[in-house]
């Protein structure tokens, strides 16, 4: 049993993400020490991938500078292990299914639980090419995380009675990125995850704002937001964690507010 | 040779986002209906035979063979098709499938263009509309044909991430189609990408074999010893080798494109230089380094200019029923120079990676000995760029 259920007891999670890297691992660092300090529940961190192609513009971007940065796979693990010194939230990786693939899953997977990864995000890897990591998760405790989309209708109970660790929903067709409105009913994808999950589900993809936050938040059991904060990020350069810590207190704040059941904005 | 998840030997597979999941699934529900089905296969017939030109030539290259002093060497014609090249074969096929599915729209990526312009062509026939992603880098490279798909009313996107080339141009295509499905379909131009992509192309290319089979037999009475074909994707390989396969005397040989060779950084060899990797939908071989970031890769051909190769050539090679040799820039422009004075035929620069193979094939095999040479595409499209290559600067 890792730690991502303690990112849900008793509260809605708010989950940001960080391109590993990016300007460098350093200001990674402290970017994630900042939205820790800021509530963040979960950290998802992500190991930069030359295509990555679920990606918006400005994660690729990010993803690319991290990589001519000489951000390495290894680096990544020991920017984990520095943070597990004192950060006690869960951490999950989000890369794709190559990075892992060419380190050796189960090396990659083993070293995931040695420095204290609890779940790893591959958007890449539907349900039915799970089985390529699966059995390496199961085997060091580290929680595979299922993606749902809003196409994915009539696999949604599939998915959602094998997920491990939390359920990512993706709010919106394409790739991620900040968008001005979310239209996908995800009331009803959720009552049909909810049906069968055991595990709680999180909402990502498009999110920016407080107020998108909050309402995917009460429709579910947290919001993720990646390409805002990277945003940030490449905006404040070394100087991003004072930002992204301000930016995650008033999401946190947002999503603590929220009502139990908003309507979507 | 494919089980139901589409996989060869290891190969294959469908790692692709959730989003498209029921997408692909869709496809190969409405593919394996069609495929068996009467009507499908009567129009798609008339449409490769009467606006396409099939079937295409086996032409016996004698210049070339009394030349080179060895086996006998015959060009298929694939570059006699309507739009200069067999990717044509493949979307026919595919577009045909997509408007039974009730699709209005084609997205495609291309490399050379010659998919692009097969797709722009295969759109304006049947009403369709079209977006054609393509590299900066390429549409730079390849001019006349980004004029050729705005011609046919497509609309081409220069792709700028990443290497600016065909894999930067697959992920947009990937990444539009995940962000617009309902009327859209993906027209992916060569045996790669996710399950059934890779069955789908192959079995609209493999009327290239098919049809060198028989008319083999009946120019000669007898199959080849060799099929020479260039391989980046392998759509026109595995064309020209499907109905081979089970027929171990005939060696099937891919050309890859060494650029300026496999001991260099600048080459985009797969099979010579790579490793199993999961990229684009599949496993199979990619050019990438340690970490698995995929490498930038390079050859004079726009069209071989990507870092994987289709899974069941991966497989082929494995199992060592096909060879995978490397073909260097200069051996293909020569290729390229030699087949247009000798036989007349101006051969794309892709197809000339396998006359340039079959170059050094021939003097080693006895004259009794038969070569069979795809010839996957004109050209035309190249002059340009081969001129440059060559220290002569012209204009298109």
């Amino acid at each position: 049993m890792n730690r991502i259920h303690e990112a849900f007891e008793g509260k809605k999670a708010f989950i940001p993400f960080f391109t590993c890297g990016y300007p460098d691992l350093d200001t990674t660092e402290r970017c994630v020490r900042e939205a820790v300090a800021a509530g963040a529940a979960l950290v998802e961190l992500g190991i930069p991938f030359s295509d990555p192609t679920a990606e918006g513009p400005v994660i690729q971007e990010a993803s690319l500078k991290a990589l001519e940065g000489g951000v390495t796979t290894d680096a990544v693990f020991d920017l984990v292990a520095r943070l597990r010194r004192d950060i006690t939230v869960p951490l999950v990786f989000m890369t794709y299914a190559n990075v892992v693939y060419s380190y050796g899953s189960e090396h990659f997977i083993g070293r995931c639980a040695e420095t204290g990864v609890d779940g790893l995000i591959l958007p890449d890897v539907p349900f039915e090419e799970k089985e390529e990591f699966l059995p390496y998760c199961r085997r060091y405790g580290v929680s595979l995380i299922s993606l749902v989309a809003p196409t994915s209708a009539d696999r949604i109970a599939m998915i959602a009675r094998e997920a491990e660790g939390f359920i990512y929903l993706v709010s919106s067709l394409g790739v991620t990125g900040t968008r001005r409105e979310i239209t996908t009913d995800l009331k009803a994808i959720v009552r049909q995850i909810r049906a069968a999950a055991q595990v709680p589900c999180a909402v990502g993809f498009g999110i920016s704002t407080p107020e998108q936050a909050a309402a995917m938040a009460s429709l579910s059991d947290g919001a993720i937001v990646g390409s805002a904060i990277v945003k940030l990020i490449g905006q404040y350069g070394q100087e991003a964690p004072a930002y992204v810590g301000d930016y995650v207190r008033r999401m946190t704040a947002a999503i603590d507010n929220c009502p139990p059941e908003a309507v979507c904005v | 040779m494919t089980n139901p998840k589409g996989r060869f030997g290891s190969h294959g597979g469908q790692y692709i986002p959730e989003t498209l999941m029921n997408a692909v699934n869709e496809l190969e529900q409405a593919y394996d209906y069609y495929k068996n089905d009467p009507d499908f296969n009567r129009e798609l017939t008339a449409l490769l035979n009467e606006y396409a030109g099939r079937p295409s030539r086996l032409y016996e290259a004698d210049k070339m063979t009394a030349d080179l002093g060895g086996a006998k060497i015959y060009l298929k014609r694939e570059d006699l098709n309507h739009t200069g090249s067999h990717k044509i074969n493949n979307v026919l096929g595919q577009a045909l499938l997509a408007k039974k599915m009730g699709k209005t729209r084609l997205i495609a990526e291309t490399g050379a263009g010659q998919h692009g312009v097969a797709t722009a062509t295969a759109a304006a026939l049947m009403g369709m509309s079209c977006v054609v992603f393509m590299g900066k880098e390429d549409t730079i490279r390849q001019a006349l044909n980004v004029y050729r798909m705005r011609l046919l009313g497509a609309e081409v996107i220069p792709v700028e991430s990443g290497t600016g080339t065909l894999k930067d141009a697959v992920s947009e295509a990937m990444r539009e189609w995940t962000s617009r499905i309902d009327d859209t379909h993906y027209c992916l131009g060569s045996v790669m990408g996710p399950h059934p992509f890779p069955t789908i192309v192959r079995d609209f290319q493999a009327v290239i074999s098919r049809e060198i089979k028989a008319q083999i037999l009946e120019k000669e009475g007898r199959l080849p010893d060799a099929v020479v074909a260039c391989v980046g994707g392998g759509s026109n390989a595995i064309g020209a080798f499907y109905h081979f396969i089970d027929d171990p005397s005939v060696r099937l040989i891919g050309c890859e494109a060494a650029g300026r060779g496999i001991d260099t950084f600048e080459t985009a060899a797969t099979v010579n230089t790579g490793r199993p990797g999961i990229f684009h939908g599949m496993k199979s071989y990619f050019c990438q380094d340690e970490y698995g970031q995929i490498a930038p890769v390079y050859s004079i051909s726009a069209g071989l200019d990507y870092p994987g190769v289709g899974p069941e050539h991966a497989y082929l090679h494995d199992i060592g029923r096909a060879e995978y040799v490397p073909v260097t820039d200069e051996e293909a422009v020569a290729a390229f120079e030699y087949l247009s004075r000798t036989e007349g035929i101006i051969p794309a620069i892709e197809s000339a990676h396998a006359v340039a193979y079959a170059m050094k094939l021939a003097p080693t095999m006895a004259k009794d000995r038969i070569i069979v040479v795809n010839i996957s595409g004109r050209g035309d499209k190249d002059c340009a760029a081969i001129a440059r290559y060559r220290g002569e600067n012209i204009y298109e």
